[in-house]
């Protein structure tokens, strides 16, 4: 148990090299901040890769579950009689993967941005704010209880923030980090909320004892009713709300395509792989809850993830910021692997979507990553992110085209790269539990298809652009790292997950259901060929087929002005409504009543302060005019 | 000599070394010199009282001291600290050094200046101290009186106005509060027993409940105008608004928490019955406080107007956990009551050192000053996240142990204002980002302000000093927790004895 105890160095180190790194900020001349970070972070990522041989290889009895284990822990504060708050670290399936996916991608961002963002201003404090969010992610899947999880939940905010407002002066970045931040802190006070209720009726935050399924938690989830659904539900729900917020599933989803306005490599490594998966990491660890606890919450978070998967891929289709396109795939494939935790059972074979789904994340962490790093040597070599000004790049940057379309294959669905298992598992547990989102999410697959290759396309053939000067492939630093991660995206489809995350801890059979399969291969490629007639070539096809569905392709195009509603409602309801009204009654009325009752008493001094003139006539008229009335009360009154 | 006396005599010292100074820079060596020892005494106080209780001492107050004063009323100077008034001693300690500092170029009458804030620091030292209820009482007219003349010489704007008005609105409260007192002197004693105004003494007895009943609000409403409880806040946006720098620092860093600590010293724990029966008025009135301070603070331009209504709101939020009567909440609202002191007191430290820079508070005259004054920024977006409750800082701590000690009352009207209060988390992150990026994000808006000097050391050690406080209680939340815990143990004591019905 204790022999997991250096894991505590994995999240650590990266928070020294923040406080180091962060506190000599403008000392660290050229690259060596960038060079300490990522030599932090390759320590971390060696770590990690030896806990997961340790966890899943070498300690693994054959044959048996694999259970969870806290190689460390400590009191942090007692926050009632009954609640305290522990920082610790939990090793368990998850929370192995989740470590070799943050730290796989974390490190090559690290290497990448090297080059990406060499020159930069603010070079260090890049690499800086990079190691505080690979720490707060870390500390995030290591938690060993809800609360820490909750704290590091926030740090993983802030660090986003800070990432996205990296280019702190252009007033677009700004805005989009402090959108990001107050949609994300508003799902939160719903996630706290949760907590709140879910840790007052179950008197623990600890994972191993909420998720226990014979344990008191899960026990004691019957509970008192509201609106027809249980407590505990209630706070499932509410928690899930934090984790939809993290993960941009609608409606709270309109902060991660602003979000694209940070760095590139940030992008690749926050807003694809690592922190808006977070939400999907939160209902995994709590998964035995929503499952034996409350059914209702894991039907709301399938819906939602269902839904969102095709709003997203709708709204893709249409976009030309590429980032944003990815932006928009990535809500997509996070509300796969959404709907496949909601549909899934606990425990054997029942439990195919909770293993499709962290499969799903895997696999996705790889392609995604290496789709935004590729989007990024693109964007690096034409100096802009609007496809329309690009087309033909292929010729010039070879390997990243090469690696770009492994992973436009990958998230296509098509055999043998990862992608395709990871979906056909997704597929096949909603087959086995709703046919609606099942067909839902076949559709899907094919927008998938279609809006990777009209990207592909748009980017790599059709004809040059007027380039200000001819595009070069990017440097070996930045190249290497897509080789890597396109290394990933093909092979990881063979890991055997099935046997080693599941839902409760056991392996189970799993094979690759052709009857699913084979269409869904077949969407795929549908997919792709549409593309492929309608961008290969430029021609006026698209725009006729965009004139056909004109208004389902405006509505698209303006991401269906969820935007606008917000606007709407933050801007003209709370600013204009709430909050002036609100300034205006305490200057007016509040502030007006102490004013007023100043100028009462002042009137009321003025009125009478005549009275003491000093004037000794007045007082001698006063006096006689008051004898002389008193004297006349005695004699004619009394 | 008595430890805690010497809280008072060393600023009583200063004061009188500041009277033979000459000139500024003489006076402030004095004053510096005299805070800092202070700020060392605290440290040593605080090691002295934490080494006392793992040596065992139980005592509910430690480091006593009692002299009879005025006999014909049985007035003593009765001093002695819990747990409590440790913490918020050192919190006054920290912030009037960091004043100090922050005042480092005060040149006009700057002996008067420098003596006036430390007979407030005084002032504020011996309420902390004081376990007698008219010493206390004394002690915090002391604080209150030199604010008049802080704010009405060296305040900027309509300071006649902000100075007068802060002034009566807290005489008031005095006022308010003097009935309180009187009251409580006059029925607490048991027959035969002679009348008292010691705060020990008079919490052995029970106050009769229908006197409690007329004494609470009187009580908590006198300290509450203090704390800023709506709807007695206002003085605090004027009065903040025109006070110099360091005066805001001291006033909403620590004298707005005698608001706060006496709700907790006296009305509470004098009378709990009544406080239990009349907490639900006060419940809807610092709830009210905690959220329509925040959507206040949302639509100002004056930065110190922002800080103001955002201190509305982190106020209500101690007095909101003092009113919900157990040990996590009333924990939570001391942790709050350091944490606000030292984050308020660096916001205003910090808007004094931008307005001593830009010559302007308004934030849509400001922009992009992260590049040129990188320091300031760095330390002031510090300052925000730390207020919109970001964990590693002590906003946060404060705020959860209040939100889970208060959700543990089990009725409804508890949870539904509780509810109310943890959405001031979404909205404190709204104005914050708002101030951060209008004043420090984005290009810079006036050519004016591409040549503007970065923090000098005089500066760097007021701002980082208070840092290092926020981020201490922020990492290692359990010194100060269990610090407060354990000096609860009475109080908690008598609320289980009486019984009060729904807990």
């Amino acid at each position: 148990m204790s022999s997991y105890a250096y894991t505590l160095l994995i999240p650590l180190i990266p928070f020294f090299v923040f406080v180091c790194v962060g506190m000599a900020e403008d000392k660290l001349k050229g690259k060596l901040g960038g060079l300490i970070g990522t030599a932090g972070l390759g320590i971390a990522t060696f770590l990690s890769y030896y806990t997961a041989f340790k966890y899943f290889v070498a300690d693994h009895v054959a044959g048996t579950g694999y259970t969870s284990l806290k190689a460390f822990e400590l009191t942090w504060l007692h926050l009632t009689d009954k609640l305290t708050i522990n920082l610790g670290i939990l090793i368990d399936p998850i929370s192995v993967m989740m470590l070799v996916v943050i730290t796989t991608v974390s490190f090559m961002v690290h290497i990448y941005s090297l080059g990406y963002m060499e020159g930069e201003r603010g070079f260090a404090r890049f690499y800086a704010f990079l190691s505080l969010f690979s720490f707060s992610m870390l500390g995030l899947v290591l938690a060993t209880n809800l609360f820490q999880m909750y704290i590091f939940w926030e740090l993983v905010g802030v660090s986003s923030f800070l990432l996205i407002g990296y280019y702190y002066e252009k007033p677009s970045a700004f805005s989009a980090a402090k959108k990001a931040f107050i949609v994300t802190r508003f799902a939160d006070l719903g996630f706290l909320i949760g907590i709140l209720i879910l840790s007052f009726n179950t008197g623990t935050f600890d994972f191993k004892e909420l998720t226990n399924p014979h344990g008191v938690a899960i026990a004691s989830m019957g509970g008192a009713a509201f609106m027809g659904l249980s407590v505990i539900t209630w706070a499932l729900i509410f928690i899930f709300i934090g984790g939809a917020g993290k993960s941009a599933m609608f409606p709270l989803h309109i902060w991660l395509p602003d979000a694209m306005e940070g760095p590139t490599p940030v992008s690749a490594l926050i807003h694809a792989a690592t922190m808006v998966v977070a939400g999907v990491y939160l209902v995994a660890r709590l998964f035995p809850v929503y499952a034996l606890g409350g059914p209702d919450a894991l039907h709301v978070v399938a819906w939602v993830g269902g839904f969102t998967s095709l709003f997203a891929a709708v709204i893709a289709t249409t976009q030309t910021d590429i980032k944003r396109v990815l932006a928009f795939s990535t809500m997509s494939q996070i509300g796969y692997m959404m709907l496949s935790l909601g549909v899934s059972g606990y425990g054997g074979e029942e439990g195919l979507g909770f293993m499709a789904s962290n499969f799903h994340l895997f696999t996705h962490a790889m392609f995604k990553a290496l789709l935004f790093l590729g989007a990024g040597a693109v964007i690096h070599a034409v100096h802009s992110n609007d496809m329309n000004e690009m087309g033909g790049l292929r010729k010039y940057l070879p390997i990243t085209h090469m690696t770009f379309l492994i992973a436009c294959l990958t998230i296509a669905g098509i055999p043998p790269f990862s992608g395709f298992f990871s979906k056909d598992e997704i597929l096949a547990a909603a087959f086995n539990s709703n046919k609606i989102l099942f067909g839902i999410e076949y559709f899907v697959a094919g927008l998938t298809a279609f809006y990777m290759f009209r990207l592909y396309y748009n980017i790599f053939w059709g004809k040059d652009r007027h380039y200000h000067h001819t595009p070069h492939e990017a440097p070996l630093v930045m190249t290497i790292p897509l080789m890597i991660l396109a290394f990933g995206s093909v092979f990881s489809g063979f890991l055997p997950f099935h046997n080693l995350v599941t839902s409760d801890g056991l392996g189970f059979e799993s094979h690759i259901d052709w009857m699913i399969a084979i269409p869904s291969i077949l969407v795929g490629v549908v997919g792709i060929a549409i593309a492929t007639v309608m961008y290969k070539k430029e021609t006026a096809l698209p725009d006729k087929v965009a004139g056909t569905f004109k208004y389902m392709y405006k509505w698209a195009f303006h991401k269906f002005y969820i935007d606008e509603v917000y606007l709407f409602v933050t801007k003209k309801i709370i600013f204009n409504y709430i909050s002036r009204p609100v300034a205006w009654f305490d200057r007016h009325i509040v502030d007006g009543t102490m004013n007023g009752i100043a100028g009462l008493v002042q009137f009321a001094s003025v009125s009478i302060k005549g009275l003491q003139s000093g004037r000794v006539q007045q007082y001698a008229f006063v006096f006689v005019t008051g004898a002389i009335a008193l004297v006349l009360i005695y004699v004619y009154v009394l | 000599m008595n430890i805690l006396t010497l809280f008072v005599v060393i600023p009583t010292l200063t004061i009188a070394g500041i009277l033979f100074t000459k000139d500024l820079k003489q006076s402030r060596m004095v004053s510096a010199i005299g805070m800092t020892l202070q700020l060392i005494l605290s440290a040593v106080l605080v090691y002295l009282y934490i080494s006392e209780r793992q040596a065992g001492n139980m005592a509910p107050m430690l480091f006593t001291f009692d002299a009879l004063w005025i006999p014909s009323l049985n007035i003593h100077y009765a001093v002695g600290v819990d747990g409590i008034s440790v913490a918020m001693i050192a919190l006054t300690g920290v912030v009037v050094f960091a004043g100090i500092f922050a005042s480092w170029k005060m040149e006009f009458l700057s002996r008067e200046f420098f003596i006036s804030l430390i007979l407030l620091a005084t002032g504020v030292f011996g309420f902390f101290i004081s376990l007698d209820l008219f010493t206390m009482f004394l002690f915090y007219e002391i604080a209150v009186i030199p604010m008049y003349l802080l704010i009405g010489i060296w305040g900027s704007g309509p300071k006649e106005y902000s100075a007068m008005k802060l002034t009566l609105m807290l005489m008031g409260g005095s006022a308010l509060l003097m009935v309180g007192i009187l009251g409580i002197y006059f029925y607490s004693a048991p027959a035969g027993s002679p009348l008292t105004f010691n705060v020990l003494e008079i919490a052995k007895h029970q106050i009769p409940i229908e006197m409690q009943r007329f004494l609470f609000p009187f009580t908590f409403i006198g300290f509450g105008i203090l704390g800023a409880l709506f709807p007695f806040h206002t003085w605090s946006p004027d009065g903040h608004a025109s006070a110099p720098t360091a005066v805001s620092m001291l006033h909403a860093g620590v004298l707005m928490k005698l608001g706060g600590y006496g709700a907790f010293r006296v009305a509470i724990y004098l009378m709990p019955e009544a406080a239990h029966e009349q907490a639900w008025i006060f419940i809807i009135l610092t709830s009210i406080s905690v959220v329509y301070g925040a959507f206040g603070a949302i639509f100002q331009k004056d930065l110190k107007y922002i800080n103001a209504y955002s201190s509305v709101s982190h106020c209500g939020l101690v007095l909101f956990a003092v009113l919900m009567m157990n040990q996590s909440a009333f924990t939570g609202a001391v942790i709050q009551m350091i944490s606000h002191g030292l984050m308020t007191a660096l916001f205003f430290a910090l808007i004094g050192m931008i307005y001593g820079r830009t010559h302007t508070r308004m934030i849509n005259e400001m922009g992009g000053l992260m590049k040129v004054i990188p320091f300031l920024g760095v330390v002031y977006v510090i300052a925000g996240l730390a207020s919109l409750g970001l964990p590693g800082f002590s906003g946060f701590v404060a705020e959860m142990t209040i939100f889970f000690g208060a959700y543990e009352h089990v009725d409804t009207f508890h949870r539904v204002a509780t509810i109310v209060a943890v959405s001031s988390i979404v909205i404190t992150a709204v104005y914050i980002l708002r101030v951060v990026g209008t004043l420090l994000m984005g290009p810079i808006t006036d050519k004016h302000f591409l040549h503007l000097e970065d923090a000098n050391w005089y500066e760097r050690l007021s701002t980082i000093t208070l840092v290092l406080g926020i981020t201490f209680i922020g990492m290692a939340p359990f010194w100060l927790s269990d610090m407060i815990h354990f000096s609860l143990a009475p109080l908690m004591a008598k609320l289980a004895t009486i019984h009060l019905p729904g807990m």
